[in-house]
């Protein structure tokens, strides 16, 4: 085509953009003049339009037309016009084309053409394009022709790989069934190509539906054996740099990660020797000195290194990977360098390896100091992080914090959000954590997400024995002549609420105190401000003496008359607050804040936003569980059958808010909701925590009533016999006891010394936080009583036990190994901690004991599944006494990281 | 694989192959930012990075740059190898391939990727097999196939 080649050589002679638009624009004009002429055009010009318009096209220009003609070409009899069509349709023509059905024609003929060239050209467009369309044309004939008996091995290649195209794009479309069996026989071919591009196809099908593709295990390993046991010349072609087969071998892994280990011990020992043999061969003396053979040597390596990750069974082959690794980590290659601290991160996790990759912890430091490539001190950065523990987080803290002030710009805030989630997670000493979140402020302010401050106010607000030592040390921070923003913000807070543990020393007194935060008014933006403004208003309570001077500030034109409404009408509102309200109810609304509940860390999901849109939608995730908190999933109906005391008709059953205590309102507004955006309702009676594990019981008692309750809960049903008894001699008048707004109509009146009953039917729809409220009111003698109760409805009530063995238990420990869908606390024994006593809890609590399981006698392992109306959530739990330290650590793992924190919140409470 | 790009050092698109949907705007952004980020990177910087949620995987030989994207669980090394048989590829179908063969015969280019790698996986491993398909397809160039009416 010279007219082509002419168009390529003036487009790259222009001298400018300019005039390559010109150049393209002349040429568009020429190519639609000649496709709108009279003269019909000859196959070899339409071709060679056809390919200018594609070459302009991959320019980066807009094509608009010519799509007609390309698809002319599709059945023109000369081989290399129909193939710049197709390359044309590949490329340009998008799925919604009016064209598709004249293509469809098009690739249905060459398929049964029966010409392997053909057919090729047509599978290779199919899968090019890969629209639903298509799929829905072909998703029957492409199976047919990959499975049939006469098909050429090339064609069957490209037909295979069509077909894993089509299951990507529209999985409803490719039937499953009669050809699933010959497919998996394609990993017996004759032809390694044919078995390359199946493996491809099974791998993808078995990932979503492992039952149908089980027998291809044994399949691969068989296969998988020949090759790593064939002499480098045996395969011919397929030896790659004396490499056997190196695409398929790492193909054959990756299927294999679809299963876990066999269980056939035969096959099993085989693929165990294949490992081996793998490992071995790294030890031994490169075949080559090019980087290409090294390079496929390693990727198959790399591969096994994952499987036995995977499997995660063996330990011998997974300290034989570690050590493996351990050499790459100081290799000179770069991307050997690269790769091992990323395998490597994965091995970390599991517990046979997790301490033999902790051996290498100088290495990886070293790597964080001296890697030229950002690249790879990120994966320096992600190793630290996954082999820290508590008998090196001061080690790897330290390192990461003093890496943060070199740090590359655009993983310093990454670094913040680890060292802040490692240095919480394993303090022991909470003045270590307070210390190291005022040094991330310090090193990387601007990094340091709002998260990560609430976070630390979060933990200092929640433990009395870090507060003095949080507030001496903002205090002395806030010293320095320039500070970061977040640190006035964190001083503001914490001197707000905790000022006064330090104003004994005079050279922190209130004043001084006062006239610190204030220097920094001036340069700080208007939500800084606000809180600063908050801070003094709680000062105001504190200190009465400071009043005046703060009184003063408030009342300046540049407070009362900002323009910022918000700091206005702060600075208006706690100036009247403080002349009008008495010191009694400036202490009551300016009381200490009550402790948050305790929660995992926002800063982890911030994390994992971070780590990129793998993880869809976090932020829907995170309202999802926001609203989790506030809503119920407790639904009430008097059941007719067993309605013994005429208890009214039928109630609907609904989910509802519990309503939020009003009491917390007047400090909610004070200290305004964007500041912590989540402040706990106060409950009104909790119900006593022995009945997370317990089914009977009184729940409340006063003078006048005792509550007695008695449930039974089966799956994600339950009901709950509720019974008032009346203590008294006289009788209840007006007596309602109602479920969130649910009124359940009772007996008007209990008589004095009666008991009236009531039945609660209970479905639980989803998993949830909260407890239903029992509200109860009644008229006694002439007074109205009314009391809240909250009803020990929670989520481990619908625990179904599940035994298992050792092995499964491992199995589903793993696959449930996100990190979200784990939490862990580490709390101290409230109770003597009695082996009996907390076998029974960990059974009251629901689950199944397991005997045997857990590799140490003194650790409690149990499983079960919490069942909701809509899902079963699968539920493992492991609780490892510290009989010296009088401390638990307790580790949950569910499929559902609301149900994980729930029930590990839960248990927590129980010991 | 979800794409492959072949790219001068000048920035300069040689080659691009997608094997996820993406609209043609998405997709020059994607080409625009990531010639940028690789441009950026200095010669002995290893050769994998993460990009959005992507491993890359690139590699240049003389001026020009090849660049595939795959996913998380895939094999960094074999993708690299994966780049240096088609290199190899193009080299025996041109004779010692250069940018210009590349520029001039961009079909061809196209032909032969399709027959290495389809939908994003190595489809046919063997060096001679793949030739073997290609050196077939251009024996059929002006023959015509079928018998005219």
């Amino acid at each position: 085509m010279r007219g082509l080649a002419v168009f390529i050589s003036d487009i790259r002679n222009c001298k400018s953009k300019e005039a390559e638009i010109k150049r393209i624009n002349k040429e568009l004009a020429n190519i639609r003049s000649k496709f709108k002429g009279d003269k019909a055009l000859d196959g070899y010009s339409k071709k060679k339009y056809v390919c200018k318009l594609l070459f302009i096209f991959l320019l980066g220009h807009d094509i608009d037309f010519g799509h007609m003609e390309a698809v002319n070409l599709l059945s023109s009899n000369k081989y290399t016009e129909k193939q710049i069509g197709y390359l044309f349709i590949s490329v340009l023509v998008n799925s919604n084309s009016d064209l598709i059905s004249l293509i469809n024609n098009a690739i249905k003929n060459d398929l049964s053409s029966r010409n392997p060239t053909f057919m090729n050209l047509a599978l290779h467009c199919i899968a090019n394009v890969g629209s639903r369309e298509m799929a829905e044309a072909f998703a029957a004939e492409v199976p047919r022709i990959l499975v049939a008996g006469d098909t050429m091995d090339s064609v069957k290649q490209s037909a295979a790989l069509c077909l894993l195209r089509l299951n990507t794009t529209s999985p409803d479309l490719v039937p499953m069934g009669e050809w699933t069996a010959r497919v998996v026989h394609l990993l017996n071919d004759q032809h390694l190509g044919v078995v390359t591009a199946a493996t491809s196809l099974i791998t993808t099908l078995a990932q979503k539906s492992p039952e149908d593709f089980k027998t291809s295990v044994s399949l691969a390993v068989a296969r998988l054996s020949r090759i790593v046991s064939s002499a480098s010349t045996d395969l011919q072609d397929y030896t790659y740099y004396f490499v056997a087969a190196p695409w398929l071998s790492v193909k054959l892994l990756r299927l294999l990660q679809c299963y876990p280990p066999p269980e056939d011990g035969a096959i099993r020992g085989r693929l165990t020797e294949c490992l081996e043999t793998i490992l071995n061969k790294a030890q031994e003396p490169p075949k080559s000195k090019k980087v290409q053979h090294s390079n496929a040597k390693n990727a198959v390596l790399f591969e096994a290194i994952s499987l036995i990750i995977h499997h995660d069974s063996e330990p011998t082959l997974l300290v034989r990977a570690c050590n493996q690794l351990g050499q790459f980590l100081q290799h000179r290659e770069t991307n050997l360098r690269y790769l091992a601290l990323e395998s490597m991160c994965t091995l970390a996790s599991s517990e046979f390896s997790h301490e033999a990759v902790k051996t290498h912890i100088e290495t990886v430091i070293n790597a964080l100091k001296s890697e030229r490539d950002v690249s790879v001190r990120q994966r320096a950065v992600d190793l630290l992080y996954a082999m820290c523990d508590r008998s090196n987080a001061k080690q790897i803290v330290a390192e990461m914090l003093s890496y943060l002030e070199t740090a590359d710009y655009s993983i310093r805030e990454e670094i913040v959000l680890k060292v802040a989630i490692l240095a919480e997670k394993y303090a022991v000493d909470y003045t270590w954590y307070v210390d190291t979140i005022l040094n991330l402020i310090r090193f990387a302010g601007d990094y340091v997400s709002d998260e990560v401050w609430y976070r630390v106010i979060q933990i200092v607000i929640n433990r009395d024995e870090v507060q003095g030592y949080a507030a001496k040390t903002v205090f002395e921070a806030l010293q320095a002549p320039a500070c970061h923003e977040n640190l006035v913000k964190v001083g503001g807070y914490i001197l707000g609420e905790f000022g006064n543990l330090i104003a004994g020393d005079s050279r922190s007194s209130p004043l001084i105190q006062f006239d610190l935060l204030h220097s920094k008014f001036h340069l700080c933006s208007v939500p800084t401000r606000a809180l600063l403004l908050s801070a003094y208003i709680k000062f105001i309570n504190l200190f009465p003496e400071v009043k005046g001077t703060i009184q003063e500030v408030l009342r300046s034109d540049s407070q009362l008359r900002n323009a910022d409404v918000e700091l206005q009408q702060r600075a208006v509102e706690y100036l009247r607050l403080s002349c009008i309200a008495s010191t009694d109810i400036l202490a009551t609304v300016l009381e200490e804040m009550p402790p948050f509940p305790e929660r995992e860390s926002s800063i982890l999901a911030k994390l994992k936003k971070k780590k990129g849109p793998g993880n869809l939608h976090p932020d829907l995730d995170e309202n999802r569980k926001e609203r989790s908190v506030n809503g119920g999933t407790v639904a009430a109906s008097p059941t007719p059958s067993t309605d013994l005391l005429g208890l009214g008709s039928t109630i609907a059953t609904q989910n509802s808010a519990p309503p939020v205590s009003k009491g917390t309102s007047l400090l909610v507004d004070v200290f305004s909701e964007n500041i912590i955006p989540d402040m706990r309702c106060l409950p009104l009676a909790p119900f006593p925590s022995r009945f997370v594990c317990k089914n009977n019981g009184v729940l409340y008692e006063n003078q006048l009533l005792q509550i007695g309750l008695k449930s039974e809960f089966r799956q994600n049903l339950g009901r709950m016999y509720v019974f008032f008894g009346n203590k008294t001699s006289t009788q209840f008048m007006n007596f309602a006891a109602s479920v969130f707004i649910l009124c359940i109509p009772a007996d008007p009146t209990v008589d004095g010394g009666a008991q009236l009953q009531q039945i609660l039917n209970i479905e639980c729809v989803s998993d949830f936080v909260d407890a239903p409220v029992l509200n109860i009111q009644f008229r006694y003698g002439g007074t109205l009583q009314n009391i809240a109760v909250k009803l020990p409805i929670t989520l481990n009530k619908f625990f179904q036990p599940t035994e298992m063995t050792s092995q499964d238990f491992f199995q589903r420990w793993k696959q449930l190994g996100a990190p979200q869908q784990e939490v862990q606390k580490i709390f101290k024994a409230k109770n003597s901690m009695d082996t009996e006593v907390t076998k029974a809890k960990i059974m009251g609590f629901g689950a199944a004991l397991l005997d045997g399981v857990d590799p140490n006698p003194s650790n409690f392992v149990g499983a079960g599944v919490i069942h909701t109306k809509t899902t079963q959530v699968g539920c493992l739990l492991r609780l490892e006494p510290n009989t010296q330290a009088q401390m638990y650590r307790l580790t949950l793992r569910t499929s559902r990281d609301t149900v994980s924190q729930r029930l590990c919140d839960l248990l927590s409470e129980q010991f | 694989m979800q794409f492959m790009l072949l790219f001068s050092r000048q920035g300069k698109l040689r080659l691009q192959k997608w094997y996820v949907p993406l609209s043609d705007k998405e997709r020059k952004k994607i080409s625009r930012d990531l010639v940028q980020t690789i441009l950026a990177r200095k010669p002995k910087m290893c050769s994998f990075l993460e990009w959005r949620d992507l491993k890359i995987v690139y590699k240049r030989y003389a001026s020009l740059y090849f660049c595939c994207a795959v996913e998380d669980q895939d094999n960094e090394l074999i993708t690299l190898e994966i780049i240096h048989r088609y290199v190899e590829l193009l080299d025996k179908y041109f004779g010692s391939v250069c940018e210009l063969d590349i520029i001039f015969n961009f079909e061809k280019a196209y032909f032969i990727l399709d027959e290495f790698l389809l939908g994003g996986e190595a489809q046919e491993t063997s060096k001679k097999n793949v030739l073997k398909a290609i050196e077939q397809a251009d024996l059929l160039q002006e023959v015509r196939l079928h018998t005219d009416p």
